[in-house]
């Protein structure tokens, strides 16, 4: 069942949360609702489960407008960050919650609620409470009972963020493979880790305050970024601000080759390029730095490089030889791994 | 493939897998302390957890807070501190009840016997009394547990405008005394009250048709309208604890408000019902100004019975014994509460 924001505002007393949102999930896609806190990703989330009214616009579940529908009638599944199982309820029981409430038959219930503790392999614990359970476990159940009632959308806030990390990719990997076994479930999924919108979304749509600013595949944004902020929050791209030439931009006196693209010279626009793309020593577009950080991350080093008054970082791995605090150090990049954004460009 | 070296390295590197410990944020699950963060198992393991909620919600701070039991620094042994509460307790409470149970058991007619008790337990006055009392206890709280629950309803979980306003009231109404409610509806519905001086206004009838103030039915009445704050209260603090993505969670899994009442809401609040309502219950027992201002002359209960006895026919051991039946009555009800309410796990 696919979902379709129509021009969808919100406001609480005024403030406006979420700015005519525009979004098309197809049947089966898992679309990701990325950014910030206050960035109106869940309210848009709660905007289709039917808790938050909108201002204006449509929310349309499978071609059926549901803007005035109460939660109960949508017909959809919805786990959130702190699971909200029902305490005083079995697991069994609490998978077996919407299927009642729905006056499945007997038969049914016990059919389904197996069926679904079997998917999300926690038919061992069918006789536990809540309480009796981990973290992770208990988000189990609660997708679980959300699946059981076999809705056309599965709403996600959230669901790993209570998760410590270890727990977090075992689970996404869980979530990817539901995704397969359920390919006709649209799954919206609100989240601010861009690595789990990059490692389980069909589309990421990036937002940042109640707006959309982009919405491709993670491959398009990874690579091909919209705009700044979007180049930023997903992949910690670098942005320095440049001068637009042709066929070249210029960053603090020093001319870099790249492709302008759209950008007309004498413009001002935002050069971004990714951390692991940076490379120390000579090569093609370099640029002179002081090392003002070093941090260990196992597999890599990040370094902090003062360049021309900002901060540049850079990923380097391991077994590279690293230079010292403070050390005055050339950095490079290539030319395709550079992209240029127009201006209009700092977040800020 | 036994290389010390090999092995010597082995240990060093440290195991990363931490069991994933089970979710014990103290204030998720207010109703059981049955895992108190001091002395459960896990607590290496919680130790590490964010500081990410404050540990101390009302509620919960009652049980944990008795099973940890901490003295003031350097203060002297626990005997001597356990002095000065005891002594009180034996001063000015158990001697008094002493002095009533003595008097008890010591008929007009001199001695010690049982006779004020045969005497009291035959008769029919008391019987009736008893019976009246329990009927009435029950029936308030009854009522009170139901429109209780209904009005915490209304105020915790339906947005309306003035709804913390009314909860504010609710707390302040606790310290009405209980004659004060009773008074109100003298003005009401008395003899002479609003109701029937309007209906004998408009149609210049002699009387008024509510008489039911001085019945059994007014005394009920009272006694639901003063009470039911006490049972509100207690409801109002459980329901500020749920969660409302557990409510969220039942409506978009397809409930409609009476099953998230009923299937949600209603066992949460169980351990709230249960102590409030058995509050109302001893209250109601042994409630007197109520009964003496409706001035409802056949409802006798027992503390009016007391009073009667005592004041009016000098009846002292008389007196007495319906007291000792009395206290008898509230402890017991006291000692079945704690005992529901610790197999309910509260």
């Amino acid at each position: 069942m696919g979902i379709r924001f129509d021009s969808v505002t919100v406001a609480y007393d005024g403030d406006v949360v979420l700015d005519a949102l525009d979004l098309t999930v197809a049947p089966g896609e898992v679309m990701a609702l990325l950014g910030p806190s206050g960035s109106g990703k869940t309210t848009a989330l709660r905007a289709v489960a039917g808790f938050v009214r909108p201002l204006s616009g449509r929310v349309l579940l499978g071609g059926r407008d549901v803007t005035d529908l109460p939660p109960y009638r949508r017909g959809i599944g919805m786990v959130v960050q702190q699971y909200a199982l029902f305490p005083h309820l079995r697991v069994e029981e609490n998978v077996a919650f919407g299927l009642r409430a729905r006056g499945t038959p007997r038969a049914g219930i016990r059919a389904r609620v197996a069926e679904a503790l079997e998917m999300t392999g926690m038919a061992a614990y069918a006789r536990r409470r809540p309480r009796d359970l981990s973290g992770g476990q208990q988000q189990r159940v609660a997708i679980a009972r959300a699946l059981a009632v076999r809705p056309g959308v599965l709403l996600l806030d959230e669901p790993l963020s209570a998760l410590d990390t270890r727990l977090r990719s075992g689970m996404l990997a869980e979530l990817a493979r539901l995704h397969r076994e359920l390919p006709d479930v649209s799954m919206l999924y609100v989240t601010h880790d861009q690595i789990e919108a990059l490692t389980l979304a069909d589309r990421i749509a990036v937002m940042d305050r109640a707006r959309l600013r982009a919405c491709g595949t993670p491959a398009e944004l990874y690579r091909r970024p919209a705009d700044a902020f979007t180049a930023s929050f997903v992949g910690n791209a670098n942005l320095l601000p440049v001068t637009a030439g042709t066929g070249t931009a210029v960053f603090a006196g020093t001319e870099l080759t790249v492709a302008t693209g759209g950008v007309a010279p004498g413009a001002r626009a935002t050069l971004c390029v990714r951390p692991h793309l940076v490379g120390l020593g000579d090569g093609p577009n370099r640029l002179p730095g002081t090392v003002t950080a070093i941090q260990w991350r196992g597999a890599t080093h990040r370094l902090l490089v003062d360049v021309g008054g900002h901060e540049l970082t850079v990923d380097v791995p391991e077994s590279t030889a690293v230079p010292a605090d403070g050390a005055e150090i050339t950095v490079h990049f290539a030319t395709e791994d550079v992209v240029l954004l127009p201006a209009g460009v700092s977040h800020d | 493939m036994t290389d010390p070296t090999g092995r010597g390295i082995l240990p060093t590197t440290a195991p990363t897998g931490r069991p994933e410990h089970p979710a014990t944020s103290p204030t998720r699950h207010p109703q059981h302390p049955t895992a108190p963060p001091v002395n459960s198992p896990i607590s290496g393991g919680s130790q590490k957890l964010p500081p990410t909620r404050p540990v101390t919600s009302p509620v919960s701070a009652g049980p944990s807070g008795r099973s940890a039991r901490r003295w003031l620094p350097g203060s002297a042994g626990p005997v001597l501190w356990a002095l000065p509460p005891v002594v009180l307790l034996c001063l000015f409470f158990l001697y008094p009840l002493a002095l009533v149970l003595r008097q008890s058991v010591s008929p007009d007619t001199g001695g010690t016997s049982l006779r004020p008790y045969a005497d009291v337990f035959a008769s029919a006055a008391f019987r009736e009394a008893l019976g009246t009392t329990v009927w009435l206890a029950l029936a308030a709280t009854a009522g009170c547990l139901l429109l209780g629950f209904a009005l915490a309803l209304v105020i915790a979980f339906v947005p309306f405008p003035g709804a913390r306003a009314v909860a504010r009231f609710v707390d302040v109404f606790l310290s009405f005394p209980s004659f004060l409610v009773t008074l109100a509806l003298l003005f009401v519905y008395g003899r002479v009250g609003i109701a029937n001086g309007l209906w004998t206004g408009l149609t210049g009838a002699a009387e008024g048709p509510f008489r039911f103030l001085t019945t059994p039915w007014g005394v009920l009445l009272a006694e639901i309208t003063y009470f039911t704050p006490f049972v509100m209260r207690p409801l109002l603090a459980a329901f500020s604890q749920l969660d409302t993505a557990q409510l969220e969670a039942a409506s978009s899994l397809g409930a409609r408000a009476p099953r998230i009442v009923r299937r949600v809401i209603l066992p949460e609040a169980l351990p709230a019902l249960a102590s409030g309502g058995s509050l109302v219950l001893v209250l109601c027992l042994n409630e007197f100004g109520i009964v003496l201002f409706t001035g409802a002359k056949g409802v006798t209960t027992l503390p009016m019975l007391v009073y009667s006895k005592a004041i009016l026919e000098s009846d002292y051991p008389g007196a007495c014994v319906v007291a000792v039946v009395n206290v008898l009555i509230s402890v017991g009800l006291y000692a079945l509460y704690r005992m529901v309410s610790r197999r309910a796990g509260a």
